[in-house]
């Protein structure tokens, strides 16, 4: 038995947080969304397809997927220093290939697809978070995509499931936390980011990932209704 | 810059036409929201226009500087992030982003809008420090403006942090305010050959001749200025552009004591 019974304002463990999701916010953006998960709220940007600079890393075969994610220095307690750090880029990179598999980008030889991901407040999940808002503001764009991508993360705490974890979960001290981000094309239940720590059994691995599935299948309806309401 | 757009823009001011089909003297709408980012101890949404601008307060704890060892530290941020401006690149502050941050940064600190003398725990040893950064979430133009009225909006939602063992304890905010005594308003004029105008879009700053922005307290003192582009301006010019910039900080000081 977990000795993690009971989650705050009684959520259930397979319960995300209130999730509030938005399509075009950003006017000079060619695609642009909001997507806020409890107290997690993250924008993203989308400049593109255009040219790549440094040309060095253009590709004559496709366009290339580059997204970026930061946290604006009041978006944690603790102010973050502005400028990228080795998390930053880390997450960056798997923001990156969380998404590359949906998008259709053969079209665009030798160009980029930017996306800023910018976190104006955090409490935890802020890479999932950031991965929803991009996915949504991409399809914003009118970049061809096959699906969308949806990411939250999944906790194992004491060895219960929980699914989104907040920043206290993230941060109990007297039980053993393993926070699990993924993020996965609904349609296809391909997985396109896995990341983990702390201690987790291969069973309890398999039971996380089968608690996001219908989770994410919850937040890209979500997603999909951002972008009609867009056109409402 | 686009010849054509700037002669485009200089004949229709001629007429006293601006592109959005404002006066040359209007301001775009202003909406404040403060308390908007639950982890700053300080919080405002500004949009002006389509320029849409959050700035945030954290507060620190630290040395004083050697010169003033009574009083707490203050420092303004600011980055023309590559989300809210197609024209915006990733990497290190360029000077833009550098002018931004500290022409906001000049017009509080001298305007002393925070009493600093307030921010001191034990003389010479242990002061608040002040970070208040604005970042531009759509940039379509005028964010030293805009910017420095979220800044101040921020500043006057900011509780300050409870201290123990000369740390601060993370994320308890208490009931008392941070000690913000006055309110500079920034407000930048633009010249385009003979005319002047204010609140200029991005378009507007692209093919701007010369920029005056002057930070005034609320009996209509000058607390910091700044000119910018490449073009010169005369005492008359000068005196034209500050006459112009106290008439509209008594629209804008209004509008933020409204939303506060």
């Amino acid at each position: 038995m977990s000795k993690y019974t009971e989650r705050e304002n009684g959520r259930g463990f397979n319960e995300p947080r209130p999730i509030i999701a938005k399509a075009g916010v950003i006017k000079k953006a060619d695609g642009s969304a909001y997507f806020k998960i409890g107290k997690t709220a993250a924008y993203a940007a989308v400049y593109g397809p255009r040219e790549m600079h440094p040309k060095h890393d253009q590709d004559p075969k496709t366009g290339v997927l580059r997204c970026n994610y930061n946290m604006m220095p009041f978006s944690t307690e603790e102010r973050v220093k502005p400028g990228p750090s080795r998390r930053s880029k880390e997450i960056s990179m798997v923001t990156t290939k969380a998404i590359l598999p949906v998008v259709n980008l053969v079209d665009y030889p030798n160009a980029v697809v930017d996306v800023f991901i910018e976190l104006t407040e955090t409490d935890a999940g802020s890479r999932c978070a950031g991965i929803c808002a991009a996915s949504i503001a991409l399809a914003d764009a009118g970049i061809t995509m096959r699906d969308m991508v949806a990411a939250v993360s999944c906790g194992v705490i004491d060895h219960k499931i929980a699914v989104d974890l907040d920043g206290p979960e993230e941060h109990l001290h007297d039980l053993d936390v393993a926070d699990i981000p993924i993020a996965m094309v609904p349609s296809t239940e391909e997985i396109t980011l896995l990341q983990m720590d702390g201690k987790v059994s291969k069973d309890e691995l398999f039971k996380a990932i089968e608690s996001v599935k219908p989770v994410l299948k919850h937040i890209a309806d979500i997603q999909r209704k951002a972008l009609k309401d867009r056109y409402k | 810059m686009n010849q054509d757009l700037k002669n485009h823009i200089n004949e229709s001011l001629k007429k006293g036409v601006r592109l959005d089909g404002r006066k040359k003297e209007e301001y775009r709408p202003i909406e404040i929201k403060t308390g908007v980012v639950a982890t700053a101890e300080g919080s405002a949404w500004v949009r002006c226009g389509d320029t849409e601008v959050i700035a945030g307060v954290k507060l620190q704890v630290g040395e004083p500087y050697p010169d003033s060892q009574d009083e707490g530290t203050m420092m303004v941020g600011s980055e023309l992030l590559p989300l809210s401006n197609p024209n915006f690149e990733s990497g290190p502050p360029g000077i833009d982003s550098i002018e931004v941050a500290r022409v906001i940064d000049r017009g509080i600190r001298e305007g002393k809008a925070i009493d600093t003398k307030k921010l001191c725990i034990r003389k010479g040893e242990l002061v608040w420090t002040v970070m208040i950064d604005v970042m531009p979430i759509n940039h379509d133009g005028n964010l030293i403006d805009i910017g420095g009225i979220a800044a101040l909006a921020a500043l006057k939602n900011a509780k300050m942090l409870e201290v123990e063992n000369d740390k601060i304890v993370i994320g308890k905010r208490t009931d008392a305010p941070l000690p913000v005594e006055a309110m500079p308003i920034p407000v930048t004029v633009l010249k385009i050959g003979d005319n002047l105008i204010v609140d200029p879009t991005d378009y507007e700053e692209d093919v701007l001749d010369a920029r005056l922005t002057v930070s005034i307290l609320d009996d209509d003192t000058l607390c910091a200025m700044q000119k910018g582009g490449g073009a010169s301006l005369t005492t008359k010019d000068i005196n034209e552009m500050v006459d112009l910039a106290i008439r509209k900080s008594h629209e804008i000081r209004k509008k933020l004591k409204e939303a506060l």
